[in-house]
């Protein structure tokens, strides 16, 4: 009895699981694994439309006589690479009309004119005719013949499906690719993008969580930059900070706090001098890195928020009680109820900044020393349009990704089960 | 001891004065007010001045004559001071006065004796400091969003820095901007696909998260374990090394340039943190209540939809929510899927609209605000929900 029951408890699982599964596996699965296939392969943006045979129609007149016409099918194969082979060809006529001296790759039979063109290589073009002429001598409908359309088909090899494999996109990916500068801007860019995130998070936190008035509409407003559009958030960052009529260059200029407008987005580096040192700063990459902090920080700050909430009150009278400075009491109390919340944020936004694209995308397109790993692949995917170099650095990232996980799952995920 | 902490009282409480002048000034130079100087050291030592007198005069007169003729004194002496005929602004600067003097309230000559009162004082004026600060790093971008939105591109050429808004011009004319981008830039077909897409991806997501979050959290099957698990993998693995290989199968299958094929990849990509979401929700509901269900001779079908579902409301509206906004924000799949004009969502159509140079940013800037005002809205309105359902769930970004 419990033993079919339980049998239908798993039917019934199953049955529930199973849609969300599938859709899961297919958009999100599958093309990490697609990822590995593509990325072994010497495969261009143009590559991927399947090759199709092509014929354009075109109507003319013989003479003076308008019960004959001659059509031009001009037929051509759409890849500049790959051949067609077997190819088919079919174009319906009214009835009463029949083809004068067809080509003889071709037969009439019921209305229809088929032809059998054989193989088309790559490029292939010809310029096709056929003469019709109405066996009852009238006069034939031009418009009406030229709306019916050819029907063609063949058999192409889909480069996506092939055999040929290549080890060339990583080597690419490896050697020819700035990889040491990619690899290290990502990490720039992810780990301060993290740190300060979680900073202003934790400053935030501790503001909000003193009794205000009005907390709750203060939580509302710094969670703005998180819920809102990005492509929003990141043109009228832009626009501030546009040297040529961005708002902040022009009040720094104003209030004479500089003395020329500043690139901020589309310089690589800014020389400081700080007691005597010539710095060298990444500008372009810092202004990205704190527009991430702006945009991200709020998701910090509300997770602190909720655990500083969770501290029992009990512990700062306590405190009190032992004459303790709000600094120590931060320091003692504070710190360590909130150590884990951050270990676990610090990792989840790392991989997520790890990752992140549209941002450095819409502010500087990755010009200007923000190019970035997932930037990266968009530019090899579609401006280089070398699809299999673009999978390569996904798979690139995937791995990097794993070791994160796995690192994170030694370290924390204990931690995060307790929370 | 107590020169000390009157010296950090008098310097902290000054600077945070200086503070929201400066502010409030740079604010005024954006209505247009023409300022060249800060005026910092001016402005702190007044407010040491100001400080200073507000201590020493202590409870001798009420706290209310107190602040308004303190303010006064300081508003005058800063009329005199700076070089400014406006008298909104003068009036401002008043107001700021007296919300300051006011704050200073609970010190005086004796309390600044108290143990730790330093520091005290630092972490006050930090809060006070922190929540200005903060504020307006927030809302000054999507200020300077909204009144662009309301400018013409000659205007800001002339003076970047006027942001005035001319209430005497007609209304047309002032929202010269969103008629364009209505009238020859199509935004009423982005606006509607987008909600298309939007609500299609909520309505879709649901109808695949429930049953499969119901038996996640309450039937026990073989992989039960491993599914879990993997949600919450898979929802660590970003958009970006999706991008390619659907952008390779979308092409072959033609499903790119169409909404149904964006429809598929938002709720794909919804699902793990709805699922996520909604198990944890649907474990707090008693089983009992489902027990009672059985006995009637419900079936799992019943049993969710007359049980869980009307149980679980809040959590499925702030999931409802979330998937909402995550898709009607979604720009890298709208990017890689669609480059018809005919078939553009609101965040894809104002890259497009960025694309060409010649777009005037006033165009620019009122896309972007069509595209964040529902989003703005849908937060603030149940912020309660979408809260909770932050901490609990952590929605990706």
């Amino acid at each position: 009895m419990s033993d079919t029951l339980s049998k239908l408890e798993k039917r019934t699982a199953y049955t529930l699981v199973l849609p969300a599964v599938l859709l899961v596996f297919a958009i999100v699965l599958f093309p990490i694994f697609a990822n590995v296939w593509i990325s072994f392969k010497d495969i261009k943006l143009k590559d991927i439309r399947i090759p199709e045979p092509r014929a354009k129609k075109i109507v003319k007149s013989i003479s003076e006589n308008q019960s004959e016409l001659k059509i031009i099918y001009k037929l051509r194969n759409s890849s500049l690479i790959q051949e067609i082979r077997n190819v088919q060809f079919q174009d319906k006529f009214p009835k009463d009309i029949s083809p004068i001296n067809l080509d003889s790759r071709c037969n009439f039979q019921s209305k229809k004119v088929i032809c059998n063109f054989g193989n088309w290589e790559a490029k292939y073009r010809e310029n096709f005719e056929i003469a019709i002429k109405n066996n009852n001598g009238e006069i034939i409908d031009k418009k009406k013949i030229k709306s019916q359309k050819p029907i063609l088909s063949g058999k192409a090899d889909n480069p996506l499906l092939s055999t040929n494999f290549t080890l060339d996109n990583f080597k690419k990916v490896f050697y020819e690719n700035n990889f040491v500068e990619l690899l290290l801007t990502t990490f720039y860019f992810t780990f301060f993008g993290t740190v300060g995130a979680i900073i202003f998070g934790i400053l935030a936190a501790q503001l909000v969580n003193q009794n205000i008035q009005g907390r709750t509409y203060m939580r509302g407003i710094l969670l703005f930059p998180y819920v809102g559009p990005v492509v929003a958030l990141a043109y009228t960052w832009t626009l501030l900070l546009d040297p040529n009529s961005g708002t902040l260059n022009a009040l720094l200029v104003n209030f004479n706090i500089i003395e020329k407008p500043i690139n901020l987005l589309g310089q690589k580096y800014i020389t400081m001098s700080i007691l005597g040192f010539e710095l060298k700063l990444r500008l372009a990459l810092t202004t990205v890195i704190f527009f991430e902090i702006w945009r991200y920080f709020p998701l910090a700050f509300l997770f602190i928020l909720a655990r500083l909430q969770a501290i029992p009150q009990s512990l700062y009278e306590a405190a009190d009680v032992d004459g303790a400075s709000p600094i120590q009491k931060f320091i003692h109390i504070t710190l360590p109820q909130i150590t884990a919340i951050i270990s676990i944020l610090f990792m989840i936004r790392f991989i997520w900044n790890f990752n992140k694209f549209e941002d450095i995308f819409l502010l500087t397109g990755g010009a200007s020393g923000t190019r970035t790993l997932p930037i990266n692949v968009y530019q090899q995917g579609f401006a280089v349009s070398d699809i299999g170099m673009g999978s390569a650095v996904s798979i690139v990232i995937v791995m990097l990704l794993i070791s994160f996980m796995v690192i994170y799952f030694r370290l924390i995920g204990k931690k995060a089960n307790e929370i | 001891m107590k020169f000390k902490s009157l010296t950090v009282f008098l310097v902290i409480s000054s600077f945070f004065l200086t503070c929201i002048l400066s502010i409030w000034k740079i604010m005024s130079t954006l209505q247009g007010l023409n300022f060249t100087d800060l005026n910092i050291t001016g402005v702190f030592f007044n407010g040491i001045l100001l400080s200073l007198l507000f201590v020493l005069i202590g409870n001798r007169i009420n706290h209310l004559i107190k602040i308004f003729l303190l303010s006064f004194l300081f508003s005058l002496l800063y009329f005199f001071f700076n070089e400014t005929s406006a008298y909104w602004y003068i009036f401002g600067v008043f107001l700021i006065t007296v919300f300051f003097t006011n704050k200073l309230k609970k010190y005086n000559i004796q309390s600044l004796t108290e143990d730790f009162i330093s520091e005290k004082i630092i972490f006050d004026f930090i809060t006070l400091f922190g929540i200005v600060f903060f504020a307006f790093v927030i809302l000054f971008p999507f200020y300077i969003m909204l009144v662009t939105s309301f400018k013409t591109q000659i205007a800001l050429l002339v003076n970047p820095l006027d942001f005035s808004l001319d209430f005497s011009k007609s209304f047309a004319e002032l929202f010269k901007s969103y008629f364009v981008i209505f009238d020859t830039y199509n935004f009423g077909r982005y606006i509607l696909i987008s909600s298309a897409v939007s609500i299609g991806t909520v309505i879709v997501t649901l109808l695949f998260a429930i049953p499969a979050a119901y038996a996640v959290a309450r039937l026990n099957f073989f992989g039960k374990n491993f599914l879990s698990t993997s949600i919450l993998i898979i929802y660590m693995f970003p958009a970006i090394v999706l991008v390619i290989p659907l952008y390779t199968v979308f092409s072959q299958l033609g499903l790119r340039n169409s909404i149904f094929g964006l429809l598929i990849v938002y709720t794909a990509t919804t699902l793990p943190v709805a699922i996520y979401m909604l198990q944890g929700y649907f474990k707090s509901i008693p089983k009992e209540i489902e027990d009672a269900g059985i006995m009637d001779g419900q079936s799992w079908f019943g049993i969710i939809l007359k049980i869980i579902i009307p149980l679980s409301l809040p959590a499925i509206t702030s999931v409802a929510l979330y998937v909402f906004m995550i898709a009607w924000n979604e720009f890298l799949f709208s990017l890689m899927f669609l480059d018809s004009p005919k078939s553009f969502t609101l965040s894809r159509a104002i890259q497009y609209l960025s694309g060409d140079a010649e777009t005037p940013r006033q165009y620019l800037m009122a896309g972007s605000v069509i595209v964040t005002l529902p989003v703005l809205f849908i937060f603030v309105y149940f912020e309660k929900y979408l809260v909770s359902g932050l901490t609990s769930g952590s929605v990706k970004g």
